[in-house]
């Protein structure tokens, strides 16, 4: 089709963009990780002892634990709710569906930190939920934990990464010819038997797509712990930040995202993998 | 045959055992009417054929029966258990789909056994079944295969084991060979029929091919526009098609208008006695009823014309020839291969051939 010299001069700024802004990053990342700092200095000396701290050391494997549970529990709580609302949309939500579709877009066009302390303001001690809850005499003072905890941060990130979970598994659904459904009605199954033999795995694609984006965008999520995260919420990101900012420790910090570099690159083949066993045509 | 007292069969079929009965079923879409009032019934052990053009609403009934849609005005009922307010799960129907639909994430042998699965039928009955309905369709050797790598003819096959290892009382086949190529559909015709007369269950066939439905159909329904346009064995809707319309769906014919006057039938260059009322009259005479008189004699009860040969359609062992009549009536007529011919000839029908057809 194309002639080689084509070929190779467009193959040039994709090479270029990936090698500048992907490859060269990690490799000064991972070069930083294997140097040291002394009085306050950082000093080229070869070394893995900040990959050792990392592994010794028990606050970072404790804020790296919770850090995967907060993900993992932001993914469950985006499934149960994007999955759902994709079936509904691909299969029952009629002449709704376009609607219904613009409505779970339009809150990705508004802006993450807005979200943020939208959050704030409704889970706060004065904030619009202890308010109503005080309003209507089910609580005597404000409830402590809705805000600055882990639990606000699972709510935050559930609420941004929902859509994310909702795009590919509505793709999915939307994708298979509805023809698989009748023939699997006509065989005897009701509705619930043919959503667990046909319609589930056959949107598994999809399913473990949107998992992986909730996932994966968790994990590295630093603004969200940030902002209603408190002390209780902290995440591995905003480890991350401290030591590259007030900390000065680039090495240290360099490690650990090298180690979170690696647990998502394991996690994204991982689901490639997975992918790729439930993709059929 | 079982119909409750309170709703007496409209129709009954020869024999009278009825396994389905469509009474009075319409289907509307919107402002179309998809289906004007059809009544229908199917004996058990029948093949039936549902014959029509594309839009005549044969796919329609079909789905209506399976449980895709509902009627909007009439009823279906089976063996005395009213159909129509059943869903699709729990109707002992089963349907073969026009483009298979089998299920791509299972094996030919998951495909198969589905129907057993969902219905919670022991395993150890469930194999049994699986193996004997792949038999049937001969394909025990791709029972491990996923749909995707396997030919058109063989997912028909599975398509169609899928559908039977569930015994259903009536089966549908919504197009099931229209995806194939020729000689395929051909080979396919001849074993779905013979499957047919084995097991013995009856088959609620559509198709827009009328060759494959006068193969194949103890019966053809003919629809035309939402209504039944003739429901008789292929025999007789090739011998005596009711409408024009009939005429030449089936087969091909050469459609005479003319008018019955003063017991004379005229239709263009040809007249015969008829004792009938005077009226304007269209007859259905078939190409295959004309012949080349080479002698130049007739009986009483034959019409003889001259015409011109304007063309000459070899296919084989016949020949499909257009003559030229005069005032502007055109034949087709076939007869048995016989060489290039030319120029004027005699031909020659019996007057029992002209079938008599309504509008």
């Amino acid at each position: 089709m194309y002639s080689r010299a084509y070929k190779s001069v467009a193959s040039i700024p994709p090479l270029l963009w990936v090698g500048v802004f992907l490859l060269l990053p990690y490799a000064l990342m991972f070069v930083n990780s294997l140097w040291a700092v002394r009085e306050g200095l950082i000093v080229h000396q070869w070394n893995w002892d900040n990959y050792k701290t990392l592994f010794t050391n028990p606050l970072y494997a404790q804020v790296l634990f919770r850090t995967m549970r907060i993900a993992a529990s932001v993914t469950l709580c985006s499934l149960l709710l994007g999955y759902p609302l994709a079936y509904y949309l691909a299969f029952h939500a009629g002449a709704r569906k376009d609607l219904l579709y613009q409505l779970v877009i339009v809150p990705l066009w508004v802006s993450y930190l807005v979200r943020g302390y939208a959050w704030k303001t409704i889970l706060g001690s004065d904030g619009v939920l202890n308010g109503f809850l005080q309003y209507f005499h089910l609580t005597h003072e404000p409830v402590g934990f809705f805000l600055y905890s882990p639990f606000a941060v699972v709510l935050m990130l559930t609420h941004i990464y929902t859509p994310f979970v909702f795009l590919p598994i509505y793709a999915a659904l939307e994708h298979i010819p509805r023809q698989l459904v009748e023939a699997s009605q006509d065989l005897g199954a009701g509705s619930f038997q043919t959503f667990w033999r046909v319609i589930l795995p056959l949107s598994m694609p999809g399913l473990l797509a949107g998992a992986t984006f909730a996932f994966v965008l968790s994990l590295g999520d630093f603004l969200a712990p940030l902002l209603v995260g408190g002390p209780s919420g902290t995440m591995i990101a905003n480890v991350v930040q401290s030591l590259f900012g007030a900390a000065f420790d680039w090495p240290l910090g360099a490690a650990i995202s090298v180690g979170i570099l690696v647990i998502t690159i394991s996690l994204l083949f991982l689901s490639e993998i997975l992918e790729k066993r439930w993709a059929f045509k | 045959m079982s119909a409750s007292a309170a709703n007496p069969p409209e129709q009954s079929t020869t024999d009278g055992a009825a396994l389905l009965e469509v009474r009075n079923v319409a289907k509307r879409f919107g402002a179309l009417d998809v289906l004007k009032n059809i009544s229908l019934n199917i004996a058990s052990g029948e093949f039936l054929t549902l014959l029509g053009e594309s839009g005549s609403g044969k796919t329609t009934l079909l789905r209506l029966i399976a449980g895709f849609e509902q009627p909007s005005a009439g009823e279906i009922w089976m063996v005395g258990e009213r159909l129509d307010i059943l869903p699709p799960y729990k109707r002992r129907v089963n349907t073969v789909f026009q483009n298979y639909a089998l299920f791509p994430h299972l094996s030919a042998r998951d495909n198969v056994a589905f129907g057993l699965r969902v219905k919670n039928t022991p395993a150890s009955e469930i194999s049994g079944r699986v193996e004997e309905a792949l038999g049937m369709v001969k394909m025990q050797g791709f029972a491990a295969a996923r749909p995707c790598k396997l030919s058109g003819g063989q997912q028909q096959r599975i398509a169609l084991a899928r559908a039977l290892v569930n015994r259903p009382q009536l089966l549908l086949l919504d197009e099931p060979l229209s995806a194939l190529d020729a000689n395929l559909r051909k080979q396919m015709q001849s074993e779905l029929k013979s499957l047919q007369r084995e097991i013995g269950i009856t088959f609620l066939f559509v198709t827009h091919d009328q060759e494959e439905a006068m193969a194949l159909s103890d019966r053809i329904a003919l629809l035309r526009d939402g209504a039944l346009e003739q429901v008789a064995p292929p025999r007789e809707i090739y011998a005596h098609p009711a409408t024009a319309y009939t005429a030449q769906f089936i087969g091909q014919t050469n459609l005479l208008r003319g008018e019955i006057r003063g017991s004379i039938a005229t239709c263009g260059a040809l007249r015969w006695p008829l004792e009938e009322t005077d009226g304007p009259v269209i007859f259905s005479l078939r190409p295959e009823a004309i012949r080349i008189c080479a002698d130049g004699k007739r009986q009483t009860n034959e019409v003889k014309c001259r015409g011109s040969i304007r063309q000459q359609l070899y296919g084989g062992s016949s020949e499909l020839l257009e003559v030229d009549c005069g005032s502007g009536q055109t034949l087709r007529v076939r007869i048995p291969a016989c060489g290039p011919l030319t120029g004027e000839h005699e031909f020659i029908f019996s007057l029992a051939d002209a079938v008599r057809v309504q509008e």
